[in-house]
């Protein structure tokens, strides 16, 4: 959870079994299934269905339920397809419209059923970026950042990322048709201690939370990690968690006290 | 119609970690008015430059600096767009 915190996304490698992923064309070709918004996972998603499959793989199911918890609702789904050598990029940008929501956020599973090479136009995100307030498209001038991603991985992989990640759809350059499959779900439950938080006072986990990228500015970095603080704070109930006295230090107001 | 000879403008902008010029780069963009090079979003993970200041001694020409804006009030602590922007440009002909 610290990892998702910090870089605004988890990446599961290869998860998705073989048969899943040669079934997925077949799928996406016949086209999805409509779902209106706010549906409800398992009304969604049928028992036995293509995405339920996919949802319910441990690996899967364990990680979306530590993020949203159980019984998330699904906002959208969507097949995002790069085309061979189309010649162009999306511009980089977050989905939908801004939001600053200081205490819940959505989660978008990015799927990639194919192996996706560099040449393929693999999805570019920019670690760290969730929780810059920025609306939608208006980041498009920043062709890249140092330290951002560019997605290749194998067949099967999943990533999970934070509503508001910086993210596009690199230009294929490859002969090769690129999908990937992306549902984004909203929690319907409040955010805390979700995840298995036997771990919650492991030094690594204060490292993860403090740990900055090439792209930042230093002085912005250190915003980034007061905002991952009042972050933590709410997701792991702790409204005392700091960083090097970062919170701590800026809202130390003696003449506010009470002296009763 | 343009004359073969017409001089065109390519521009870079450069994004430093502090307001300094000779800063690292952190990010960055090209545009090519030549058209030769089509530059595009996630097109390379290598700055072209790692100072503002060693673009201008590769002959590029400065043109415009972001200003420093304090903060506004209540959203000191919130962050956004990258802050330490710089326009360069240079003439070439086409």
């Amino acid at each position: 959870m610290a990892r998702f915190v910090a870089h605004g996304f988890l990446r599961l490698d290869g998860v998705v079994p073989r048969e899943l992923n040669e079934e997925a064309p077949g799928v996406f070709a016949a086209g999805l299934p409509s779902v209106p918004y706010g549906t409800p996972v398992r009304k969604a998603f049928p028992e036995g269905s293509f995405a339920r499959r996919l949802l319910e793989l441990p690996a899967v199911a364990g990680a979306l339920e530590s993020l949203v918890g159980p019984d998330p609702t699904v906002d959208h789904h969507h097949v995002h397809t790069r085309e061979p050598r189309e010649g162009s990029a999306q511009p980089l940008h977050a989905d939908a419209l801004i939001d600053v929501r200081p205490d819940a956020f959505d989660v978008q599973l990015m799927y990639y059923p194919q192996e996706v090479t560099a040449d393929m136009g693999g999805t570019l995100i920019v670690p760290g970026s969730h929780l810059r307030r920025t609306n939608e498209s208006d980041t498009g001038r920043y062709q890249n950042l140092r330290g951002q991603t560019r997605l290749t991985c194998p067949a099967g992989t999943v990533l999970l990322l934070h509503h508001g990640i910086w993210h596009g759809g690199r230009r294929n350059d490859s002969d090769t048709v690129r999908h990937m499959y992306k549902i984004r779900f909203n929690p319907t439950v409040p955010q805390v201690r979700l995840w298995d938080t036997a771990d919650l006072h492991d030094p690594a986990v204060r490292e993860e939370l403090r740990r900055t990228f090439a792209w930042y500015e230093p002085a912005t970095g250190r915003l980034e990690v007061h905002n991952r603080i009042r972050l933590w704070r709410l997701l792991s109930a702790d409204p005392d968690f700091d960083i090097e006295y970062w919170a701590t230090r800026i809202s130390n107001r003696p003449a506010h006290r009470s002296h009763a | 119609m343009t004359s073969p000879n017409t001089v065109r403008q390519q521009v870079l902008v450069l994004y430093l970690a502090t307001s300094a010029l000779d800063a690292p780069v952190i990010g960055w963009a090209r545009y090519d008015g030549t058209g030769a090079t089509r530059p595009t979003t996630g097109d390379t993970d290598e700055p072209p430059y790692e100072t503002g200041v060693a673009a201008l001694e590769d002959g590029w020409r400065l043109i415009q600096a972001a200003p420093l804006i304090p903060p506004y009030p209540g959203a000191e602590h919130e962050t956004s767009f990258l802050k330490h922007e710089f326009f360069f440009e240079r003439l070439v002909a086409a």
